[in-house]
């Protein structure tokens, strides 16, 4: 097991709580920059759809995990920054100014979304935000001129100082692009937990009463989460057009967003892990269903709605048996072993809080 | 001049009178309780002083200023914390985190900043620890300091909503029956923090009790409410004494 023995205010703040977290991590981003070299190319393409997911399930993971609000309209986003990116290259804005650019719109866009939207809650909240989704694609439909409408778009080959990028014929570049873009947003996500505003994020998810009275703006700091929140899925959507090399109105649909919260649930609500577990899920289910199909079935029948079934089929167990999803699982297992052989069989079962309610008046 | 000065003031839930064209005052650097049987309003005049509801009538003055001018969340910055009877913790953050939140207020760094962890948030980080671990120190909360609030038995949930509230460095602090639910341990720890908040941190206190035992033995001063306006006001001992007082709990003992 290993003891935590706080030395210092330091070993709250700093980016890794201890040697052997940094150990690992450092180990993981090695292996990430070493990949390339060990797989093939349609691998290195599967990982990077992974890497893309998981951007975009951080950026719903903010909004969702960390600051309680459930959203089934990030897809709008997704294109928000899918388009703004697109929209800013044509115009002859170099990527380097154009890609964080579209991010940026996206929030903003998100910022004037929030206003309105988040005074809802609960339910009202995911069924207004089921309307963006909607929305959305008669929007990009309506703004032809800019959008492609329905015939759609090509993103241009991306080109930073003269280097170019292409996902298809230059797929260790993309990845590469990919990595830094989910670096820096991990960093952004891992920044935002150590410090106020991730906090009063948290606040806002668990107790709006409480966090007001500790002089949190509820209104104001949700729109700030539903900003960044959109910030990072912007980015997602952008790189997800170079991903799939050709977008229209149909690309970013309401079944994208359900995927995306699905996908966060499933990883685990509340964690930066969370969002790449589900992204792992999401991405390799398809293939993973395909190849059992083939073994069990026979390759050539075709089930309708396979995928989605099964899909909602793992979102059904979880949130009944394991609610905080993949990594929840993943530390209680890593904590059984650190315990080893003293782990209670109990030990995971929460302590009842009882006087919840008021004394009967 | 008084610290908390309120006037007539007046709020009704429909036709419920909750509070009902009431006015005290607390000084500086006391502790001031509140007692009413059930349904009085006490909490309701918590709610008032936070700014949950909006009197329908009455002033409302903290340190010779409106009070009535703040939003919810602007009376925190006065120095206005407070606990809650039910108590509003963040259920799925460590105690620790729930401590920091409180010093909410004093956060500088804007989002930018934060988003790169610029060396000014650092810093800051390290102050709001340093005032955390105080609080901390002083409640004994050491063994739970990275606990998960859903985890920990209800007397320690208490001893974290009173952290937090003294963690924003308050003036004033509202205490909404701290020591319901406890045991009698736990009343006799509460009964030395309220003591000591008082006279070593100089923070003024004004509390919602039930237990008399515990009224009587930190608090200067005691007001007695019934179905939202005043009964009796003065030293533990004259309020307890009150005929007024003693016909109203014995009245809805009897009801
Ligand atoms: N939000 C509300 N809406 C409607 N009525 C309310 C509301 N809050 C309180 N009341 C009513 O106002 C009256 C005073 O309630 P309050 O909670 O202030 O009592 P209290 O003195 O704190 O009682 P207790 O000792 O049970 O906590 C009660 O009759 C209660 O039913
Ligand atoms: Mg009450």
């Amino acid at each position: 097991m290993r003891i935590h023995f706080k030395t210092s205010y330091e070993h709250d703040i700093r980016l890794f709580p201890d040697r052997w977290s940094f150990g690992v991590y450092a180990a993981l981003l090695i292996l990430a920059v070493l990949l390339p070299f060990l797989i093939g190319e349609f691998y290195l393409g599967e990982v990077t759809n992974v890497l893309i997911w998981a951007i975009a399930g951080l950026g719903l993971m903010l909004l969702t995990g960390q600051t309680g609000q459930a959203s089934l309209g990030h897809a709008a986003f997704l294109a928000v920054g899918c388009y703004a990116n697109t929209i800013l290259i044509e115009q002859g804005v170099p990527f380097i100014i154009a890609f964080p650019l579209a991010g940026v719109i996206t929030g903003l866009v998100g910022v004037v979304i929030a206003i309105p939207v988040l005074r809802l809650h609960g339910i009202y909240l995911a069924i207004a935000t089921i309307a963006l989704s909607i929305l959305a694609d008669d929007i990009i439909v309506l703004l032809e001129p800019w959008t492609g409408g329905v015939s759609g778009k090509f993103p241009e080959v991306i080109n930073i100082f003269g280097f170019e990028i292409e996902r298809w014929t230059m797929p260790t570049r993309f990845y590469y692009l990919v990595l830094v873009v989910t670096v820096v947003c991990t960093l952004f996500y891992r920044n935002l937990l150590r410090s106020p505003l991730g906090r009063a994020f948290a606040a806002v998810r668990d107790s709006e009463v409480s966090a007001t009275a500790m002089g949190v703006h509820i209104a104001r700091t949700k729109g700030t989460a539903f900003g960044l929140s959109c910030m990072i899925t912007g980015w997602a959507g952008a790189l997800m057009g170079y991903y799939a090399g050709t977008f229209n109105n149909e690309t970013f649909s309401l079944v994208i967003s359900i995927t995306l919260l699905m996908m966060i649930v499933i990883g685990g609500l509340g964690s930066i892990h969370g969002a790449f577990f589900g992204a792992v899920v999401v991405a390799f289910l398809p293939q993973a269903l395909s190849i059992g199909k083939d073994l069990f079935i026979g390759g050539s029948v075709a089930i309708p709605g396979l995928e989605t079934g099964v899909f909602g089929l793992i979102l059904i167990l979880f949130i009944l048996f394991e609610p905080m999803g993949i990594y929840g699982r993943w530390m209680k297992i890593r904590i059984w072993f650190e315990l080893f052989p003293f782990a209670r069989k109990d030990m995971f079962k929460r302590q009842k809080s009882y006087l919840k309610t008021e004394r009967l008046r | 001049m008084s610290l908390l000065e309120i006037r007539n003031a007046t709020l009704k839930f429909g036709g419920v009178v909750a509070v009902n064209d009431l006015s005290f005052s607390v000084e500086e650097g006391e502790v001031y309780a509140i007692v009413g049987p059930n349904g009085a309003g006490k909490s309701t005049v918590f709610n008032l002083i936070s700014r949950f509801y909006e009197p329908f009538a009455g002033s409302f003055q903290f340190d010779g200023g409106n009070l009535l001018d703040c939003k919810a969340d602007e009376v925190a910055d006065l120095g206005i914390a407070r606990t809650f009877q039910n108590i509003e913790l963040f259920d799925h953050a460590t105690v620790l985190q729930n401590l920091l939140v409180g010093r909410h207020r004093h956060r500088k760094s804007n989002l930018v900043e934060e988003l790169f962890f610029a060396p000014r948030v650092r810093r800051e980080e390290h102050a709001h620890r340093e005032a955390v671990e105080e609080v901390i120190d002083f409640l004994d909360l050491q063994p739970y300091r990275d606990k998960m609030i859903a985890g920990l038995p209800y007397g320690v949930r208490k001893v974290v909503e009173l952290g937090r509230a003294l963690a924003s460095g308050p003036r004033l602090l509202l205490l909404d029956e701290p020591a319901s639910g406890l045991s009698v341990e736990e009343t006799q720890d509460m009964r030395w923090w309220i003591d000591d908040i008082r006279k070593q941190m100089g923070i003024t206190v004004l509390m919602v009790e039930h237990d008399m035992g515990l009224v009587s033995s930190v608090s200067d001063r005691v007001l007695a409410l019934a179905d939202g306006a005043k009964l009796a006001e003065g030293t533990p001992a004259e309020v307890q004494s009150n005929p007024a007082v003693i016909e109203a709990y014995l009245g809805a003992g009897a009801a």
